[in-house]
């Protein structure tokens, strides 16, 4: 009989082992047991805002006209005073070109990647940490990239090309009258600065896709749900991100068969490339002069003036017009 | 003694270095299959690597297409380097260069402990099993000879292509871009430093830039998780027992020329060579050595400390049999029953009769029939498409056509400047086109497409479920996509009442037959969760003028 039982030392390592485990099975289900009710169903996280205007910068809209998109960008960043005026030495700026279809230059579906390498050799020379040209693209992002031409000219400019991944979204309250809750591309809410380049092409919806279409590109996930109120979404998307800068590219123009084109039949040189600080002024100028459309035809600008994003009457900004 | 037997010892460490140096350069390859890898993806992207190097070595591939289109597609020539090969040396390709042989050689080598001495030695010998393998190929064959290539579902490097290409790898870069993600979000708190270099370190391992996924793919990993897992029965049964690549290499081994010599007054009955034998080919002096089934691993004659065995040319042959043991009566009732298979299974989809309609092959599929008898289910076509839009079918091709390439649209869809798909398939069964040859897009330089496009489906929309037609909003997202020039999507503006009573204008889009490709970036692109309001049947593809609607359309195979 006296084999049968168990020393002191065993019993309180053999029954200290299953009550340890047994504290820490107890105490750890009640500290991972969910009280509240499921996070999705009563979300409540402030909207948030990223403004990277700058305060207290000429309200003006530069025209230039020229053969050589390059010293276009020089010129119109001249007339604001130069690029230092909108990046200092340290700076992280997003450059966001219109990257969105497998198209070549010359189709005008994407900026021109002349345009882009320029604006980047700007900012790499005004001393920026870092310059990043990013775009969350239509088409397989790698084609659009490479065959745009755009990712060769920003890297060779000193840009850091992102094809976007998808680790990098991150869903965000942008606390708009159509968008809550979207996927958007973490790069634009770590920036210090925000330069918007579009290109102005045709679009059947909206007639026209400018600065504040553009904005399309820094959503992921299901965005072909915008259309549905395109003119809402996009305000609610120019509410969200305020751009240090928009450049708009308009050395060639895509006139039908927009967003993406593909005949040559389609575009128009039009040699212009537009600068501004106010990207409601941007797109109802750029609206108005290369598709002609009237300020009732862009309802996605009377939203965002009613909003306070900026002014549709561009003629009360200071306008100037350069050519190289 | 006998010192020049010893230096067949290094034999087997060079075997082991081969072996190293092919599995690596499969894998090397497989990754190259891809748009990813490329540096720079100019205006005509271009795969340069050769990535079907092993499917084209392949004899199996080679014979089996041959045999069901009487032509042998390029690079499958570079089969009779295997051929002649074997013919002089035997299986060496078993042993010495097939991945998947080497992935189950070192399986089977991390056996559990039970699996030793005598239990063991008796696993590897000549085993009634081996023959099974002659039967599988003969059935192959046979199907092959009435024009439907089914060789693809078991030989040894189309299997590893799509097990690798369309699960293994895919899973790896799912787990990647899993790790890659939270340690972009997550917060550690005092260990956040730790975050940044995991981040470049699972960003540099990614095999795509993009998560894919593949449809159907169950089947493929359980026949590949099997073929893995028997190992730890027997070793390599899959080679010994069911490999139809194994079963044609040892048909063409029974001339080899390089032979096993057994000196049976040198044997000491230790039974060491019988323990290590890969191929189950009693290689022990005293019992008789089948030459069909020997993979040239070089383990016997590594592991006898008494030279009672060599690898010869041209050895004294006594203790050998070139038979695979199988009557004439076995090997024409498998190739038979192979042979009428296929018309039976053509008694339920025919391939000259469109079968079900969601079944869009990728742009450059030949004419169904003769895509049956090429294609081998590699998955290469699959593994290369940027957009992840080719998926392996399961019974929408019939189950004749079982892993072949199909386009589901709602994943990805078919890229209009893309043909990389038609450039890596190594048998021909997506003929190889040129951008200027698909013409859904101008090429540069030219305001329009050269000729008529190569189609590969029609869309069609579901006005129940499409937002300007059921539910009284604007959309026209599919318009937007359409990538043809002009688009093939148009709309019509039209007054619409909603439930209060009030107008609205409309824009409705509709479909030009005449201009669609059948690409699917409309049903990709299209916001209708569930079913799309859009979707693509192979109607009107070039391939088959028999699958048209229209009387007339603009197109290669009528104008």
């Amino acid at each position: 009989m006296d084999e049968q039982r168990i020393d002191r030392r065993t019993f309180l390592q053999r029954g200290g082992k299953a009550a340890g485990f047994a504290a820490v099975a107890v105490a750890g289900g009640f500290l991972i047991r969910e009280k509240e009710r499921h996070p999705f169903l009563v979300s409540e996280d402030k909207p948030l805002v990223r403004d990277l205007g700058i305060p207290g910068v000429d309200k003006k809209l530069v025209s230039v006209r020229g053969e050589d998109p390059t010293r276009m960008v020089a010129a119109a960043l001249d007339a604001f005073g130069g690029i230092g005026t909108f990046v200092a030495a340290g700076d992280f700026v997003v450059v966001k070109p219109n990257v969105g279809w497998d198209r070549r230059p010359e189709q005008a579906a994407n900026t021109n990647p002349d345009v882009v390498a320029e604006v980047v050799r700007q900012c790499v020379a005004a001393g920026a940490s870092r310059v990043l040209v990013t775009d969350v693209t239509c088409n397989d992002a790698s084609r659009c990239f490479n065959r745009s031409g755009v990712a060769a000219a920003a890297r060779d400019a000193g840009a850091e090309v992102q094809l976007a991944e998808e680790a990098r979204f991150r869903e965000i309250n942008i606390g708009g009258a159509m968008l809550g809750r979207q996927l958007v591309y973490d790069a634009y809410l770590d920036a210090d600065k925000f330069i918007n380049i579009p290109i102005a092409k045709h679009h059947s919806l909206t007639q026209a896709t400018l600065g504040m279409k553009n904005l399309y590109g820094i959503l992921g996930g299901n965005r072909s749900r915008l259309h549905q109120d395109i003119h809402n979404s996009l305000a609610d998307l120019a509410n969200f991100l305020r751009p240090t800068l928009v450049i708009m590219d308009a050395y060639r123009i895509l006139l039908r068969n927009g967003p993406q084109g593909g005949s040559l039949a389609d575009v128009e040189d039009r040699k212009t490339l537009l600068a501004c600080t106010d990207p409601v002024a941007m797109d109802a100028y750029a609206g108005e002069i290369f598709f002609g459309l009237t300020r009732e035809d862009m309802k996605w600008v009377e939203l965002a003036e009613s909003r306070g994003l900026g002014t549709a009457d561009y003629a009360t900004l200071q306008f100037e017009e350069r050519s190289v | 003694m006998a010192a020049p037997e010893k230096r067949f010892l290094y034999l087997r460490n060079a075997r082991r270095i081969s072996q190293a140096v092919f599995l690596l350069l499969f894998v090397y390859l497989l990754l190259q299959t891809n748009i990813d890898a490329l540096d720079r993806v100019d205006s005509l992207p271009r795969i340069s690597a050769p990535v079907d190097l092993f499917l084209e070595l392949d004899p199996l591939v080679a014979i089996s297409t041959a045999l069901s289109t009487h032509t042998l597609y390029r690079n499958l020539i570079l089969a009779v380097i295997v051929v002649v090969g074997t013919l002089f040396l035997g299986r060496f390709f078993c042993g010495w260069v097939c991945p998947m042989g080497t992935i189950n050689h070192v399986l089977a080598s991390l056996k559990s402990a039970r699996m030793k001495g005598r239990r063991r030695m008796e696993q590897n010998s000549w085993k009634p099993y081996q023959r099974w393998k002659y039967g599988i190929l003969a059935a192959m064959l046979g199907a092959a000879l009435f024009g439907s290539t089914q060789v693809g579902l078991l030989d040894p490097i189309a299997l590893l292509t799509r097990s690798l290409g369309l699960v293994v790898f895919p899973g790896y870069n799912t787990l990647t871009h899993d790790i890659h993600a939270w340690s972009l979000h997550s917060n550690l708190g005092y260990f956040d430093f730790l975050l940044t270099p995991i981040s470049w370190l699972t960003h540099a391992v990614l095999i795509r830039a993009k998560t894919v996924v593949f449809d159907q793919t169950f089947l493929i990993l359980l026949i590949f998780g099997g073929i893995l897992v028997a190992n730890r029965f027997i070793t390599r049964f899959w080679c010994r027992g069911l490999c139809p690549l194994g079963a044609l290499l040892g048909v063409m081994a029974k001339t080899s020329i390089l032979g096993l010599e057994k000196r049976s007054s040198l044997c000491t009955d230790c039974n060491l060579c019988a323990l290590h034998c890969q191929g189950g080919d009693n290689p022990k002096p005293g019992d008789t050595w089948h030459q069909t089934e020997c993979h040239l691993c070089m383990n016997c004659v590594a592991s006898c400390r008494e030279a009672g065995i060599a690898f010869r040319f041209f050895p004294e042959t006594q203790e050998t049999t070139q038979a695979v043991n199988l009557t004439r009566r076995a090997v024409l009732g498998s190739a038979g029953a192979g042979l009428l298979a296929i018309p039976v299974l053509r008694a339920a989809t025919n391939p000259d009769r469109p079968g079900d309609p969601s079944l869009v092959r990728p742009p450059g599929s030949l004419h169904e029939r003769e895509f049956l008898s090429r294609c081998i289910r590699c998955g290469e076509c699959m593994n290369v498409c940027p957009n992840n839009a080719l998926h392996p079918t399961l019974l929408q091709a019939g189950s004749e056509g079982i892993w072949s390439p199909m386009l589901m649209p709602r994943i990805g869809y078919c890229e209009p400047t893309c043909v990389l798909c038609s450039q890596v398939c190594p048998t021909g069964a997506i003929d190889e086109i040129t951008e200027q040859e698909k013409a859904w897009v101008p090429q540069a330089g030219q305001e329009h497409t050269a000729g008529p496009p190569i189609r590969i489906g029609t869309a069609f929309y579901d006005t129940g479920r499409c937002l300007p037609y059921a539910m009284g909003k604007e959309c026209i997202v599919c318009e937007e996509w359409c990538p043809t020039t002009p688009k093939s999507i148009y709309f019509e503006e039209t007054e619409v009442q909603t439930r209060d009573g009030e107008y609205l204008y409309l824009k409705r889009p509709r479909v030009d037959p005449e201009l669609c490709v059948g690409c699917g970036a409309c049903t990709y692109a299209c916001p209708i969760k569930g079913s799309p309001a859009i979707y693509v049947t192979a109607v009107g593809e070039t391939r088959n003028p028999r699958n048209r609607i229209l009387l007339k359309e603009k197109d290669r195979m009528t104008s």
